[in-house]
């Protein structure tokens, strides 16, 4: 009995942590065709900007935290403006050389990767170099809840709430609100979107700012539980490229049922065998479900869809 | 090759038939400029070591191996690998372990012999999991990507007394030490190649010491090279280029790009196997820091400033960036050459080298000032 709550919290926790980690990875993934490499590093801006408004502003928890979010959502503009889209170099370029010196990211998975991982060698560095190899950390919050001879954070239970939570309202966004239209229209033919007036550049710039935002949202959540230092976004990566890859083309579904099967996996193995093995079992879980399943679960569901309706 | 056609003379001469194999439309540099630039280049890091560290431009032609490994899997064929680190890591492991249980010169060259065969074999698997499997594009690099993480985690926690093979422990992440010296030969007939300089004499220069182990990697670099510059212009690297311009198109054509694209990147686990175990015999120590984000990262930073599709770029690239990232052994290193990469991908995407023979090809006079230039590229980045 013990074991199995055991199991469940382990289970919720690894899940949070897939979802958030790939959240935001996931829409700059699959709504834009640009691989942030950079991910990483922007959970560590959210981590890094939460942590200091507690600890130097002395802002409450909650709003540090959502600060956190907005300041990585500022940042993640400033980069598709300034590196993905190319469109400020550009609009200097062409007042003074006349012509484009930057063609745009998107669509471009190789180059986008590579771009963003020397931004995230200067991010990282960066951080080094202001901060120093770790700040001082924000103690966790909620204390905990004891069961039998256990305990276990409430922090933790929280943060699963909270991804859940988020992975609504990204589905609410961008499937029942205009703005959502608005985005879908832009990635399935961007031509048609601009003729039936939607301005793609502005929606392209959003969707990275938001997904940028939630990376951020995501380090400043696990700013309490993990230590702050410059690398901190590296162990954030592989769960959220793993998750992304596993997860498809639908972005929010995917990520929901990638983070539900490889969570199970997670904790199941790490309850096991340690976390070690967990982590290998993890991986190796994304081999095998790339092998059969190339387009991920959600492209296997579409492939199931279409082929009842095919029979029908 | 059709220019090279046009130009019959070059071609009825054995010297211009030879040469033809080396050109083509995959590789920059066909004058015969660009082969006295070729040979002044070859020459100046022929005599480098006694003027400059030679040992410390060793590791960096060891390291450019690498590089060519991945620009003909990516540049060439359009398979982004973030793996390859993982067949040079394994390359490394492989020659460490085999060495220290046959420390003999015979022994020592099978190990040689493994590296680049567990490099090759670490490749074919893995490509034929995701080739055969259907795993296309960017889901490959992610899947590389993923096993140098999967191999950084696991080489990292066998420090335990249990993970040994043979005499040889793995020591998690304090490494392998004591790998035996490079020794290639049999019993009775072999040669050491690592700290084991012969002294020479210059009549009018002096006398200095020089490395062999140097030599043989500078043999072994300009071989690869040349080896990979008769494959891609060959008509099997045309059909690389095909999979890598359209793989529908090709496939239609009637070619098994699927099996093209699992030779090419077994090829290239081999060659980064190689040099694996070059730098574990320059090293003498191998340790689990080889499968790390920031290495496997490296070679796709040479390749793509360098230019992709340039070999001669991939080299260059590796040997100045090298050079560039330990004399700034500063904090800002890290920080300059990330933003050397986001520039080059932006401003420059096909890279620095064919960018550059592009400006010498548009303001060259005559023919033979396009190599000319183009080449002594190579010891100009690496002595200044």
């Amino acid at each position: 009995m013990v074991n199995g709550i055991n199991l469940a919290l382990q289970f919720l926790d690894s899940f949070a942590f897939i979802v958030l980690a790939a959240a935001g990875l996931a829409i700059i993934f699959g709504i834009m065709g640009v691989i942030n490499l950079a991910h990483g590093e922007f959970i560590l801006i959210g981590a890094y900007t939460a942590t200091l408004a507690v600890t130097q502003l002395g802002l409450p928890l909650v709003v540090a935290m959502l600060v956190g979010g907005v300041v990585t959502g500022l940042f993640g503009i400033l980069t598709e403006r300034v590196i993905i889209s190319g469109a400020w170099p550009n609009w200097v370029s062409q007042r003074t050389l006349g012509r484009d010196i930057i063609e745009p990211l998107y669509n471009r998975l190789a180059d986008s990767m590579v771009a963003t991982f020397g931004l995230s060698l200067i991010l990282t560095q960066g951080a080094r170099i202001r901060f120093g190899n770790s700040i001082d950390q924000i103690a966790t919050p909620f204390g905990a809840i004891s069961y039998g001879a256990f305990s276990y954070s409430t922090y933790r239970i929280v943060l699963a709430g909270v991804s859940i939570g988020l992975l609504l309202a990204t589905y609410y966004l961008f499937t029942r609100t205009d703005f959502g239209m608005r985005a879908r229209a832009t990635i399935q033919d961007k031509e048609t979107a601009q003729a039936m007036g939607v301005n793609t550049d502005r929606m392209y710039m959003l969707t990275f700012g938001i997904g940028s935002a939630l990376a951020g949202l995501t380090g400043a959540l696990f700013a309490p539980v993990i230590s702050m230092q410059p690398t901190l976004g590296d162990q954030f990566l592989v769960e959220a490229f793993v998750a992304v890859v596993v997860g498809g083309p639908s972005v929010v579904l995917g990520t929901a049922l990638s983070g539900g099967v490889l969570g199970a996996i997670l904790a199941t193995f790490s309850n096991l065998y340690g976390t070690f093995i967990g982590r290998i079992a993890l991986l190796v879980a994304a081999l095998i479900a790339l092998r059969f399943l190339p387009d991920g679960i959600t492209g296997f569901i579409e492939q199931l869809r279409k082929r009842r309706q095919e029979s029908d | 090759m059709s220019r090279n056609s046009a130009n019959g003379e070059a071609n009825r001469s054995l010297p211009g038939r030879l040469r033809s194999r080396f050109e083509g439309p995959n590789t920059i540099g066909e004058s015969r400029g660009f082969w006295v630039g070729f040979a002044v280049a070859v020459a100046a890091l022929v005599v480098y070591p006694a003027f400059g560290d030679g040992s410390q431009l060793s590791l960096f032609m060891v390291l450019a191996l690498l590089g060519l490994s991945l620009s003909v899997v990516w540049g060439y064929s359009g398979v982004l690998s973030f793996g390859q680190v993982v067949f040079f890591g394994i390359g490394a492991y492989t020659f460490g372990v085999v060495s220290i249980n046959f420390a003999t010169p015979g022994g020592i060259t099978a190990a040689v012999v493994a590296g680049i065969v567990g490099g090759g074999v670490s490749a074919a698997i893995l490509g034929y999991f995701m080739f055969y499997g259907g795993v296309r594009d960017v889901y490959v690099t992610i899947i590389t990507l993923v096993s140098t993480i999967v191999m950084h985690t696991f080489m990292a926690q066998t420090a335990g007394s249990e993970w040994a093979i043979g005499e040889a422990a793995l020591g998690g992440f304090n490494g392998m030490p004591d790998i035996p010296l490079l020794t290639l030969g049999i019993e009775g007939a072999s040669y050491q190649f690592i700290y084991n300089p012969f002294p020479m004499r210059i009549i009018g220069i002096g006398s200095f010491e020089i490395s062999p182990f140097y030599y043989l990697v500078l043999l072994l670099l300009v071989g690869t090279y040349l080896g990979l510059r008769v494959l891609v212009n060959s008509d099997y690297g045309r059909v690389m280029v095909a999979v890598r311009e359209d793989e529908d198109r090709t496939e239609m054509f009637g070619y098994n790009v699927t099996r093209i694209k699992f030779v090419v990147f077994t090829l290239g686990g081999a060659l980064a196997g190689l040099s694996g175990v070059l730098y574990a015999a320059r090293n003498v120590y191998i340790d689990p820091t080889v499968f790390s984000l920031l290495f496997a990262t490296l070679p796709v930073i040479w390749v793509s400033i360098g230019g992709r599709k340039s070999l001669l770029g991939a080299v260059v690239a590796t040997l100045a960036i090298e050079y560039l990232r330990i004399s700034m052994a500063g904090e800002l290193a890290l920080v300059l050459l990330g933003t050397l990469l986001l520039v080059t991908i932006l401003v420059l995407p096909s890279g620095f080298v064919p960018w550059l023979h592009e400006r010498i090809v548009e303001t060259r006079l005559g023919p033979g000032e396009a190599g000319g230039a183009d080449a002594p590229d190579t010891p100009s980045e690496v002595s200044d």
